[in-house]
Formats: structure tokens, C-alpha cells, sequence
């Protein structure tokens, strides 16, 4: 298999896009590995001496650990030990969530184990290690707490009240507010045509990841180092948590992710039960494991969204917008997630509405408050499905107020595709989007007039479907403006190792982390492509903090695009120290080779002149035979961190075709479209696959997913039985395209890809649903879309 | 809870395994923590997610859901011996070709499933794959690479079949 003939047959949009197997659907090598049932998650680790921790969680969202009497526990069978948060905080201090570039953002120290206070049902108050898991797990109902019950604090309004503050010392229960307004907001709006406005609630969700939360930790007493094999996306991040915490020299603390059973964001936080499992292990001198079982994931795994919002948006009798104006509410539960915080999300929705269009006015006001249900924070695209939801939702409110097509509408109003780079009200700074050229393949994509036509004609008999179109910008490729501006210790540089081996193999390491995604293998297409040599030749090592560079880790749609870079420039600095080495044996200039098909060859005839294998035997074993002032260097380390923009934008469009049923309100997917720009497409067939899960996950929360909790802060439906999470029978064929508009921002080109499925599909649903029940006079505003709210839209309930 | 025992006598991948097992027991548990069959996942525990899926007496169980004690005098197969045996082979090939899964943590026993209607279902279309492995949830792919594949195995089947007919 030679790279060069590996071209993909996919039309060449950029040159960066075509190189090699950059470009080319290859299958992961580390699938194959999963399919056999050897995959290594962390409860398949085997470690001696190894111990088991359980927790105690408070049964209520809010109330005083009067007193706590662990002694019988203590006497179970198995059991090594049964410890207080007073006593563990011993060992781990607690934590503040606050960054310095989200203004006045305040949360009140937490604790790993809570101590006197529980402020969520769920909230870990004691933890109980034993030899087994099912004797800690036995142990636990011995435990005697007495609690004062408190007042809670469970819906957005009551938090905002302030009758009752769930932290005296903070003054009232809101976490983070922002405003924002444009000078020509007021004008823009007084000069409008058509105003229009609605407000949209968004419920909460949560991730549920297949392999729910894990970490083992493994302390050694002697050299004061602790190894965590952890589920992570963020190995270095956690390094640094865990030693400030627990006190442990940074580099002694190694953080090791096995395979990780999925993450969307759920598993980049830290988590009061696996800090206190860490510190369990130096307490206990052992290794300790925790993993969360799947009814304790519902109560302390993060929430997301939870969002009452209004939006109006100003246009011209033309159908011109001229400006959007937002009022966000959401709510986090009792404590800003550390260390990302929990004022991201709002954040994310005033920087993001009304995203892809051309208006230039804007007036934004967010407020994030405190309550006493589970924590919410950054899960999978953060901030983005409310903000194109919302903005999606109103602009096709708008077209049906001035009676425009809403893809017309948008066809008018989205920012042409040669205004970049361009500054958006909200001061974020595109570098350049395609949003027109996404509508137009969209629209082609789907046969939208056909559609129309289709659609049109099935209502006479009495089928209501719908079309919804939501069109989307999307953060991708963080820059530090994301979080070490506001002082977290989060790397937003990735680095990559590239090594020749002897037998002229590739040894790849990178800092960013795999969670089943596919960046191992695309790594291994940009070093094969870059260096020269075949895939099968590359072996990638990510996730251990003691191997590989330094860096972030996986986030933000960050992983191909930074540590694609960081291995592309790894890549070319090895490649020349090859050649270097090959000059010299070959006794000419460097700039005569080239490197093709794992071999030195000549540039211009690509003759080959030396196999890789024979220049690693050289540097390695006879370098006696160079030239005496001659050191070969064949590994070489690069690192790549975003520079020019904040975020490198990604754009795309989304279609959904649906049908709902009046009579029951049930919503049927028929159909879905995702055109997307993420720049260079590594794997076209991973990126697609990324879209599709992102966008079913989307759809779960549009449609079923909901965190029900009672007016006692109690969560109702806490169980994959009661919990509705996309089962296959319920989801539709995707169809993706791309338009390819590569970053200058990095050779490579590529953007992020993660999340955008997951941004657009919310939007586009809605707008289905609600294009569906035009003729009925039905309107949903909240999700997830239930049958039971569909049928209050239509007043039949 | 009872720490009662009871011996049973069980062909785990064709090997034979006599031990007294905990009453209380699920079989997915005995799997992998008295066997180390780690290859069947603990995702939901109430019977919901079927990552913890073997068979048994070539029916498809949910791992969770049987006591050990219930596989007394029967064949258990997991993903270890189901891929050591090679009858899951053209199945892994066409998942591993589609990329049918992400983080792996589903394909044990979405595979499992697959397994099953290629034995059972051999005609289904993509909306009735989409029907059977509905008792399987993956939260990565969105289940379209999954359904293409297995729906890939099933064509070859079909016109391996006919080709073998006409012969």
C-alpha cells in the first residue's frame, strides 16, 4: 500500500484536505481490539491489595448532618474502613469554582465528602471501603446519620426570590450574571417592523455515558506518588488538580486513561466522590476503585442545560433582521462545577444567539443561580443547542410573521459568505464560515422544494409533517481565552512526540486523550501522511500523563484540530532529521530526498534510495558510521496552541423531517440532514460518525431526555427505565455533507467536529415539530418535546 | 444480604467451570469477577443498556438480569469465547469496517444481538434492525453505522445463499 495512491475519491476541496490518507475513510485500527471484548476500561483492571469504596449520599436536596455514627459499619464483614468528610478533607481541601474572565462569578467551597451540610439529593456524606464492592455496598445501610432537614430551593424563580439563600455567605443565589447591549440596540429595535418573541424552556439532561464515572488510585507510601488510572478527558488538568489538593508533588501524581467508555463532557470535571477516592488511597495506603453504578450516575454525574429564555428579534417589513435580544435564566445546582465552572453555559448562550446572522444589534442578559438539585455544567456543546435553538426557534417566527419561506428568510439574513473575517455583536470574531454555501447544499441535499410539495400534500389528507431548518456557528479549537485567561490551570496548547524506531515504525504520542472518537486513529493518518510512511507503521499512545506531552486533553471540539497540528509539525521536523540522517549515510543534500512509502526516496524521480528501516539501524546501532560531528535526532517534540481568534469557528446547517400524530402527540423522525464546514476532514468517515452521534444526542434531549425532580428536590426518574435516553428504533438515517473551509489559523486546517450534531439538532427538531403543527395553531416551547406537551400545544390537554 | 453459596457446574466458552457460587450472584458478575471475562460491561445493571449481554444456551440473556446459579448444567458464551471461536468474526469485520462503534462499551452485546439476527432474523430490513437491537443502547454512534453493518452481513448472507442455491 503506497500513501501517495491512498487519494481519496472525494472531490479535492483544499490541498490540505488530499494529502495521503488525510482525507481517507480508514477503519480504526483501535476498534478491532473493542470488538473482541478486550477493551480495558477501568473496572477491568485487576491490582493486588485492592479495596472498594461506596458513598453514603444524602437522601435530601438540602439538610444539617446533625451527627453521623459509622460504628456499625465499621464491624461489617469486609469492611476497612468508614470515614466522614472531616475526615477526609484531611487529606483533600476543598474547592471554589470561579474564573476571573466570567466577572463577578461566586461559588461557596465544596467539599469531596460533605461535611455538616448536604446541598443535593446525592451528595456524598460519608464513604465506606471494603474488600469487595458488595460488602461496601452491604455496609452502607449501617450507617446512622441524623439530618435537620432544610428549606430547598428547586425552581429558577424561587432561586432568584432570594427568600431563602443557600449560601448565607455568597448574599444571594445567583453564580454569574452578564449583560451585554449594543449601542444601536435601542434604535434598531424602535425602528423595526415586526417584533417577535417567545420564550423557550429547555429541562434538564445529563450524559449518560455507557461506562459510567471511574478512577482507581493507586498510592505508593514509600516515594509519595500516586498513580490514578482515571476516566478522564483532561489527564494533565487532573494532574495538577489532584497534587494541589492532596498536597502530592505535581510530577509524582500520574494520571493513566485506559479505554474510556465515552465521556461528552461528563468525565472533564472534578468529582467530589473520586477526589475522595483518591485521597482514600493515601489514607489508606492501597489502591482504592470507584465506580459509579448507574443510579447513583443520575444523581452526581453532571446535569446540563436547564434554561427559561426569552428572545425577541427586530426585522424589517423585508424581512431584514435587525437585532435579537435575549433574557437567559439557568440554573446549576448548589455549586459552580470545578474547574470549569458552571457559568460557561450562560455564557455560551449570550456569546452564540443569534450566531450565523447579519444583525448588528444586540442586547443579552443572563443570570445563573443556585439550587438544591444536582450540579450542572459543560456537557457536549456547552451553551450551543439553547443558543441555536433559541435563535433558530425565533428567526423561523419571524418568517411566519412576515409569511417568508424560512429558508428564504435565512437565505437573507445569514452573513454573506465573503464578509470575513467578521465581528459579531456579541464580540466574537469569525476568521471564515460558509453558511451559504451549507443552505444551498443543504437544500439540494434534502430536495427541499419536493419536500414542500410532499409536505404540502399530505396535510390535505390529514399527515402532519414538518420541516425544520436551524442553521449554527459552533466553538471549536479553543485558544487559552476559554479558560487560562480566567486563571484555570487548563492547557489549551497540546504537544505531540513523534519517534522513528528502529525497524522504521512511527511511535506517536499526544497529550489529547481518546474517548472512542476516533483521535488516536486520525493522528495516525496526519503522522503516516506528514512523515511518509504507511499506516500500519504508526502506533499511538495517548492518556498517560507520564508518556506524552503536555497538554489538554479532549474538549471543546479541540482534539483534532490542536493536536492534529501539533502531530502535523512533529511530523515535519522528524521527517527532515531523517532525511538529515539519510543524507549523510547517502553522503547528499537533504533537499534531493524525500520520504515516500517507508522509505527514503529520491524527491525527483522517487527512486527509492534508502528504506526507513535501514536509516534507524544506522542512527541507531552503527551511528559510528556517520559523520563524527553528526547526532541524529529521531524524535522530535512539537506543540501547537490557537492563537489568532478565540475560537476558531465552525459552521453548519440542520434539517429534520418529522410527523407528528395529534391525536397522541407522538413525534415520528423521518428524516435528518446535517451539512457541515469543520475545515480539513482527517476521516471523512469519523467525522460523519461524529455528527450522526452528535446529532442523536441532540435529538434525545430535544425529545426525550429529562431530570424530573420534585418540589422537594427529589429526582423522580433517576433510571435507564425511567430515564428516556435515543434507542435505535426511535432515530432516522442522517445524511451528512461537508463544505470544506480549512482554518489558515494551522497547516492542517481542520476544526472541530464533536459537538456540532449535538449544537444544531435540538433547533432543527423544534422547528419541525412546530412547522408541523402550524395548521393546528400548535406551538411547543419546551423541551425535551414530549407527547404530553405536544398535546397541551394543541390545547388538548 | 445472604452469602449462601451453591455449586454449580457451567461450559463458560466450552470450558468447563465447578465452583459454588454467591446465591445472590448475577451471572454478569461471576463473569467477571470469578472468571475475569471482562469483555461483558456493567452499564446499567437493571436490565435497560444490554452491554452486559451473553448467551446462554444460545439465547440471548442480559447478564444482569440471571442469577449465576441459573446457568447451572448450561453453555455460557460471552464475547471472549464468541470471538475466539470466529463465530463472531464476519460480524467484528463489518463492524470494524463501518465503524460501528466508538467507545466499545455497547459492542460486546450489541454484537451479541447482531449475532442473533444473523442466526434468527436473516431477512430484516434496516427498519427492523433498527427494531432488534433496540434493547441495546450506544450512546456514541447515533446506530447507523451499526444498522449498515449489520445490514451488510445480511446482504452477503442473502446472496451467498441464493448463489448457493443456484448452484
Amino acid at each position: 500500500m503506497n500513501a501517495r495512491m491512498e487519494l481519496p475519491a472525494r472531490q479535492q476541496e483544499s490541498e490540505a484536505q488530499v494529502k495521503g490518507y488525510i482525507g481517507k475513510s480508514s477503519p480504526r485500527a483501535g476498534s478491532k481490539r473493542l470488538l473482541q471484548g478486550r477493551g480495558a476500561y477501568i473496572d477491568d483492571m485487576r491490582l493486588p491489595r485492592l479495596a472498594h469504596v461506596v458513598f453514603l449520599r444524602s437522601p435530601h436536596a438540602h439538610a444539617r448532618i446533625k451527627s453521623m455514627d459509622l460504628g456499625e459499619v465499621l464491624k461489617q464483614p469486609g469492611v476497612i474502613g468508614a470515614f466522614t468528610g472531616a475526615q477526609i478533607a484531611q487529606y483533600c481541601t476543598p474547592w471554589v469554582a470561579v474564573l476571573g474572565h466570567l466577572k463577578g462569578i461566586k461559588s461557596a467551597p465544596q467539599h469531596a465528602v460533605a461535611i455538616d451540610r448536604a446541598c443535593w439529593q446525592g451528595e456524598p456524606v460519608a464513604a465506606i471501603v471494603a474488600q469487595t464492592r458488595r460488602q461496601a455496598e452491604d455496609a452502607l445501610q449501617f450507617a446512622q446519620v441524623d439530618y435537620e432537614v432544610l428549606p430547598v430551593i428547586v425552581e429558577i424563580e424561587d432561586a432568584l426570590k432570594g427568600d431563602y439563600v443557600i449560601h448565607p455567605e455568597l448574599g444571594d443565589n445567583i453564580c454569574f450574571q452578564r449583560e451585554l447591549k449594543t449601542d444601536d440596540f435601542d434604535a434598531a429595535f424602535a425602528r423595526a417592523d415586526v417584533v417577535v418573541e417567545k420564550t423557550y424552556k429547555f429541562a434538564r439532561h445529563t450524559g449518560v455515558t455507557n461506562e459510567t464515572r471511574a478512577v482507581l488510585a493507586d498510592y505508593q507510601p514509600a516515594d509519595h506518588s500516586l498513580t490514578v488510572y482515571h476516566a478522564t478527558q483532561a489527564p494533565h488538568m487532573m494532574q495538577d488538580i489532584i497534587s494541589r489538593h492532596l498536597n502530592i508533588p505535581e510530577s509524582n501524581v500520574r494520571i493513566v486513561c485506559k479505554d474510556v467508555g465515552g465521556s461528552f463532557g461528563i468525565k472533564v470535571h472534578v468529582y467530589p466522590d473520586e477526589m475522595a477516592t483518591v485521597a482514600l488511597s493515601v489514607m489508606l495506603r492501597r489502591p482504592v476503585k470507584f465506580i459509579a453504578d448507574r443510579l447513583e450516575s443520575f444523581i452526581s454525574d453532571i446535569h446540563a442545560r436547564e434554561h427559561i429564555a426569552t428572545v425577541r428579534m427586530a426585522c424589517t417589513k423585508e424581512g431584514d433582521i435587525l437585532g435579537f435580544d435575549l433574557n437567559d435564566l439557568t440554573a446549576i445546582g448548589p455549586y459552580s462545577v470545578y474547574p470549569r465552572t458552571s457559568g460557561i453555559e450562560g455564557n455560551q448562550v449570550v456569546n452564540l444567539t443569534g450566531g450565523p446572522y447579519r444583525h448588528k444589534a444586540y442586547r443579552a442578559q443572563l443570570k445563573v443561580v443556585f439550587t438544591n438539585k444536582n450540579v450542572t455544567c459543560q456537557y457536549r456543546a456547552v451553551g450551543h443547542p439553547i443558543a441555536v435553538a433559541l435563535t433558530e426557534g425565533i428567526v423561523d417566527e419571524g418568517a411566519r410573521a412576515l409569511g417568508m419561506d424560512p429558508a428564504e428568510f435565512r437565505r437573507r439574513n445569514l452573513i454573506a459568505d465573503d464578509a470575513y473575517p467578521y465581528t459579531f455583536p456579541s464580540g466574537l470574531k469569525f476568521e471564515k464560515l460558509s453558511h451559504h454555501q451549507c443552505l444551498d447544499k443543504l437544500l439540494k441535499l434534502m430536495d427541499y422544494d419536493n419536500l414542500r410539495a410532499e409536505q404540502a400534500a399530505l396535510r390535505k389528507q390529514g399527515v402532519y409533517r414538518g420541516i425544520g431548518l436551524a442553521a449554527m456557528i459552533e466553538v471549536t479549537n479553543p485558544s487559552p481565552a476559554f479558560y487560562g485567561v480566567g486563571g484555570a490551570r487548563i492547557s489549551a496548547q497540546d504537544g505531540a512526540t513523534l519517534r522513528l524506531d528502529p525497524s522504521g515504525m512511527l511511535n506517536v504520542l499526544v497529550s489529547v486523550t481518546e474517548q472512542g472518537q476516533g483521535t488516536e486513529a486520525v493522528f495516525a493518518q496526519v503522522a503516516a501522511t506528514i512523515v511518509g510512511v504507511t499506516l500500519e507503521n504508526v502506533r499511538v499512545v495517548t492518556g498517560d500523563t507520564a508518556v506524552t506531552p503536555y497538554g489538554g486533553g479532549t474538549w471543546a471540539s479541540r482534539g483534532a484540530g490542536i493536536g492534529g497540528e501539533a502531530v502535523l509539525q512533529a511530523g515535519k521536523a522528524l521527517k527532515a532529521n531523517i532525511l538529515a540522517v539519510a543524507a549523510a549515510v547517502l553522503k547528499l543534500d537533504a533537499a534531493q530526498l524525500d520520504i515516500a512509502d517507508n522509505a527514503v526516496v529520491d524527491r525527483l524521480t522517487g527512486e527509492q534510495r534508502m528504506p526507513l528501516a535501514e536509516v534507524g539501524r544506522v542512527a541507531y546501532f552503527r551511528p559510528d558510521t556517520l559523520p563524527m560531528d553528526f547526532q541524529s535526532e529521531l524524535t522530535v517534540t512539537r506543540h501547537f496552541t490557537p492563537r489568532e481568534f478565540g475560537f476558531t469557528f465552525t459552521n453548519g446547517i440542520q434539517a429534520s423531517y418529522v410527523e407528528v400524530d395529534p391525536e397522541t402527540g407522538f413525534i415520528k423522525l423521518l428524516k435528518h440532514w446535517c451539512v457541515e464546514d469543520c475545515g480539513t476532514v482527517i476521516n471523512p468517515m469519523l467525522v460523519d460518525e461524529q455528527l450522526r452521534g452528535g446529532v442523536v444526542q441532540g435529538l434525545g434531549g430535544a425529545l426525550f431526555e429529562e431530570c424530573l425532580y420534585n418540589e422537594e428536590g427529589q429526582m423522580l426518574n433517576g433510571s435507564m427505565a425511567d430515564y428516556l435516553v435515543p434507542m435505535a428504533f426511535e432515530m432516522p438515517d442522517i445524511e451528512i455533507a461537508h463544505v470544506c473551509t480549512p482554518t489558515m489559523t494551522s497547516e492542517l486546517g481542520a476544526k472541530g467536529a464533536g459537538e456540532a450534531g449535538t449544537a444544531g439538532a435540538p433547533g432543527a427538531v423544534m422547528n419541525a415539530v412546530n412547522d408541523a403543527l402550524q395548521p393546528l395553531g400548535g406551538n411547543v416551547i419546551e423541551q425535551p418535546m414530549t407527547p404530553e406537551r405536544v398535546l397541551a400545544a394543541l390545547g388538548k390537554l | 444480604m445472604s452469602d449462601k453459596r451453591r455449586p454449580i457446574s457451567v461450559m463458560v466458552n466450552a470450558e468447563r467451570i465447578e465452583r459454588p457460587v454467591l446465591v445472590r450472584q448475577h451471572l454478569v458478575d461471576f463473569l467477571r469477577e470469578e472468571l475475569d471475562l471482562t469483555g461483558s460491561h456493567l452499564g446499567c445493571e437493571h436490565g435497560v443498556c444490554g452491554a452486559c449481554q451473553v448467551m446462554v444456551d444460545g439465547q440471548v440473556v442480559r447478564g444482569c438480569l440471571t442469577l449465576a446459579v441459573q446457568t447451572d448444567g448450561k453453555q455460557v458464551q460471552t464475547i471472549e469465547g464468541l470471538s475466539d471461536s470466529g463465530e463472531l468474526a464476519p460480524l467484528q469485520e463489518a463492524f470494524f469496517k463501518h465503524n460501528a462503534l466508538q467507545c466499545g462499551f455497547c459492542s460486546s452485546g450489541m454484537l451479541i444481538t447482531a449475532l442473533n439476527i444473523v442466526r434468527h432474523h436473516p431477512d430484516s430490513t434496516r427498519e427492523e434492525i433498527r427494531d432488534h437491537i433496540s434493547g441495546n443502547f450506544c450512546r456514541c454512534t447515533g446506530y447507523q453505522a451499526i444498522v449498515d453493518a449489520i445490514e451488510s452481513v445480511l446482504v452477503k448472507n442473502r446472496a451467498t445463499e441464493i448463489l448457493g442455491a443456484s448452484l
